[in-house]
């Protein structure tokens, strides 16, 4: 009955999406009242059905019901809680829907806080995001329903060992919540298209939603990446996977987007670039949906190698792409910004970022679909791995990070960094030094590239913290959103550092080892001490304890586990890892050799907590700008606010 | 200088960067591409000498040697027409196992003997390595290679 009100709610979702659809857009272009007013609540609806769905979905998980062939192929009679509740978005068609719900939050949340912006222009952003939705809608509903039946199972299949991990239960949600987030970006750029005006409020209104999307999808990638760093068991943090790539290009388009939109809100500029990246970032994130999706590439995320689907997926790409960019061609030579600008100053630093960014995220795309275009042409089965990521994407990036630490100080409109000079050969000069410190003092040797890495990223560290004390010292105020700004591009600078030492000074053994034996790796001496049985709630394995020391002095213990789950019979590594701020210990255990010896794998990774660490730090510098005073409409001081703000100001309530 | 020329001289200098970070990115490309044989192409000598590349085929059950307690290991690929030899040092994937599709990188040395610094395994009962599973196509009985 549960799975049958569930399918049902989701029927009545799909025709929620369409009524929005229809009412917003023709509404708003037939310039009737009455049609637009339906698009908000029509938007609620669509939101209450697809969380009573969802609701199903979860109900069906908890309760075992293996009538169902999702829960049936994904859950198992011995699987805790946490994982039955993730089990929702274990495979493709819970993810979907999952997918579905974050995008019908948004929409409502977009309905909820928009009550402020001229009429027509909230009906149409309303009706593009439930364009979408209803779109997504009609996939599951019909090539993906996750609410089929079959005769009761007697258990489950469970689900992949690999998804059984914390993580990995929040990295879905997160990911997804900044990919469909940059649909709200893309809706505001079609109703600005459609409506042939764009001005500085719409820039206002749309930043704290991109910033919001873009902070979701970085916490969502470095999850990810921490995920497969401790359960994939090889140890690294990034594969230059499709998929992980897939995650990567919106939020590359998606930070260019947040970038040139500063300067459309500040000074009108980048209009039409502003619109064109917006449709990029939303673009990139379909694009990554289908490359995911379809089994086009085949990795730990392609559930489903249904061919129905790729083609349904490729044909919703096709026409909002397409379709978004007829409308670009069409409308925005009447959005044009005349207003030319000098050659230092701020917008032009960021008209650099954006070309470099975008640059990176071309390379990205390029690298992740040459194989499947030389594959479909004939022209030999290739793979496209880290050894070409790693030079190409080196090149536009290196001198991004270089040039946000000069940029952040630059000024708007006619900068005059020759009055900065001294503070920039400062903070260069003391980078460097801290380069040398640590690379060849603390390490024994470094690389040019290395030394060059490091000093670049200490060099925006400092650059960002000295921007918020240079201010203070001055005793001017100091607004959340420029607070944000430095806190993010710390984070840029730690991340920067993170990668340069830790890609430099990696070590990496497999090795074989008896109990009683030991190894020495980096300074640090392993030791087996043994191995013993452990068995857990729906697995039994092996776990090795691991003595290590360095010198004299005791490090640590470590257990990494060899897992076999009982239904999948996979067996699954668990690491031992010992975190430290300047370095990780990493024990892998391999298999049984024989003779009483196991093969491990160990590593000493540097500074690898970095790596996150700038990442997350990014985030919440997202976070403290999105919580700036003037995107809140009962605090919004007219000073700051350019004059012709034709929309009304501030996208929240209060 | 006029706004506009300064603007040209801008959009100009970001141009030609990022034409200059395509044609590296390039010939990073034709550097670092790993192409994909199997082993009848292997055997019949239709791979680079000297230089790395990836093979892969379902491993033939009874195939894995290892002395008791060493890290190395030997196991022979087969397309089902040819094997090649594997031999490699390391940590073996989760889910490798005999009569499984799985994908080697490395070269192969003079004797034949393929000599590995990655081994690929699939991630899921449901995966095989798409290579694998198209140079095994048109061998009927090659579903029954697998579990």
């Amino acid at each position: 009955m549960i799975p049958e009100l569930g399918h049902f709610a989701l029927v009545l979702a799909f025709l929620m999406a369409l009524t929005a659809t229809f009412f917003g857009l023709v509404g708003a272009w037939r310039g009737q009242s009455a049609w637009m007013a339906v698009a908000p609540g029509a938007v609620a609806g669509q939101w209450v059905f697809v969380s009573l769905g969802f609701a199903c979905l979860t109900y069906a998980f908890i309760t075992h019901d293996f009538s169902v062939v999702y829960v049936a192929h994904n859950s198992n009679s011995q699987l805790p809680l946490l994982y039955r509740v993730a089990g929702v978005w274990g495979a493709h068609e819970g993810s979907l829907l999952l997918w579905l719900l974050i995008l019908s939050s948004w929409t409502l949340a977009v309905a909820y806080f928009s009550g402020s912006l001229p009429e027509r222009f909230r009906a149409r952003v309303l009706g593009v995001l439930a364009l979408i939705g209803t779109s997504f809608m009609a996939f599951l509903l019909w090539t993906s329903s996750p609410f089929a039946r079959q005769p009761m199972a007697a258990d489950g299949a469970d689900l992949n060992p690999l998804l059984q991990d914390p993580a990995l239960a929040l990295h879905p949600p997160m990911l997804y919540a900044g990919y469909v987030g940059t649909s709200i970006a893309f809706a505001f750029a079609v109703a600005a298209l459609l409506e042939g005006r764009l001005d500085a409020a719409w820039a206002r209104w749309t930043r704290p939603w991109t910033t919001t999307a873009w902070l979701f999808l970085t916490i969502g990638i470095a999850l990810g990446s921490w995920w497969a760093y401790y359960v994939l068991g090889w140890g690294g943090w990034w594969f230059w996977d499709a998929v992980e790539n897939a995650s990567f290009m919106p939020w590359l388009a998606s930070t260019a987007l947040i970038h040139s939109l500063a300067v459309t809100e500040k000074l009108g500029l980048f209009k039409s670039w502003t619109l064109l990246l917006a449709v990029f970032a939303f673009s990139l994130s379909l694009l990554g949906t289908f490359l995911v999706r379809s089994g086009v590439v085949v990795s730990v995320h392609a559930f489903a190698s249904d061919p129905s689907r790729g083609i349904f997926i490729l044909a919703l790409l096709a026409f909002f792409i397409i379709g978004s960019l007829i409308l670009y061609a069409w409308r925005a030579p009447t959005l044009g910004s005349d207003a030319g600008f000098a050659l230092v100053s701020r917008e032009s630093f960021l008209l650099i970022n954006n070309a470099l960014l975008v640059a990176a995220a071309g390379v990205v795309l390029i690298g992740t679909l040459m194989p499947m275009f030389m594959d479909a042409f004939g022209l030999g089965k290739i793979s496209v791995g880290p050894p070409f990521f790693n030079v190409a994407f080196l090149i536009p990036m290196l001198p991004l990070v270089a040039l946000v630490g000069v940029g952040m100080h630059a000024g708007w409109k006619q900068a005059r960094l020759g009055a900065l000079q001294n503070r920039f050969l400062t903070l260069g000069l003391a980078g460097l030094a801290l380069a040398v410190l640590v690379c060849w003092l603390g390490f024994g040797r470094a690389g040019l590239l290395t030394l060059l890495g490091f000093a670049i990223g200490a060099f925006v560290c400092l650059s960002a913290a000295s921007l918020p004390i240079a201010r203070w010292r001055r005793g001017e105020h100091l607004s959340l959103g420029v607070l944000g700004m430095s806190v993010a591009h710390l984070g840029l600078g730690l991340f920067t550092v993170g990668v340069t030492v830790a890609q430099t000074y990696k070590v990496e053994r497999d090795i074989s080892l008896g109990a009683g034996e030991s190894y020495t790796l980096a300074g640090y001496d392993f030791r087996l001490v043994g191995t013993r049985p452990v068995t857990g709630p729906n697995w039994d394995g092996v776990e090795a304890t691991v003595a290590i020391r360095e010198g004299a002095r005791e490090v640590t213990v470590l257990h990494p586990q060899k897992r076999v789950y009982r239904v999948q019979t996979n067996p699954m590594t668990q690491a031992g890892i010992a975190v430290g701020p300047t370095r990780d210990l990493f024990v892998a255990m391999g298999e049984d050799l024989g003779a009483g010896r196991w093969s491990l794998r160990l590593q000493y990774k540097p500074f690898i907590r970095f790596i996150w660490l700038g990442a997350l730090t990014m985030a919440l510098g997202g976070l403290l700008s999105v919580g700036d005073r003037r995107y809140r409409r009962a605090a919004t001081s007219k000073a700051a606010m350019p004059a012709e703000a034709a929309l009304a100001e501030g996208p929240t309530r209060g | 200088m006029t706004p506009r020329r300064k603007r040209l001289l801008l959009v100009g200098g970001i141009l030609v960067g990022v034409a200059t970070a395509t044609t590296v990115a390039t010939f990073a490309f034709r550097e670092n591409l790993s192409y994909f044989y199997n082993p009848t192409q292997v055997t019949d000598g239709a791979v680079p000498r000297g230089r790395s590349f990836r093979v892969g085929g379902l491993v033939t059950k009874g195939s894995l040697h290892r002395e008791p307690g060493k890290l190395e290991v030997r196991f022979v690929v087969t397309d089902l027409n040819r094997d090649v030899t594997v031999q490699y040092a390391g940590v073996l994937p989760d889910l490798f196992r005999e009569g499984q599709g799985i994908i080697a990188h490395g070269k192969l040395d003079p004797s034949g003997v393929f000599v590995a610094d990655e081994v690929l395994a699939k991630h899921d009962e449901k995966y095989m390595p798409p290579e694998v599973a198209q140079s095994l196509k048109h061998k009927p009985n090659a579903e029954g290679g697998g579990t």
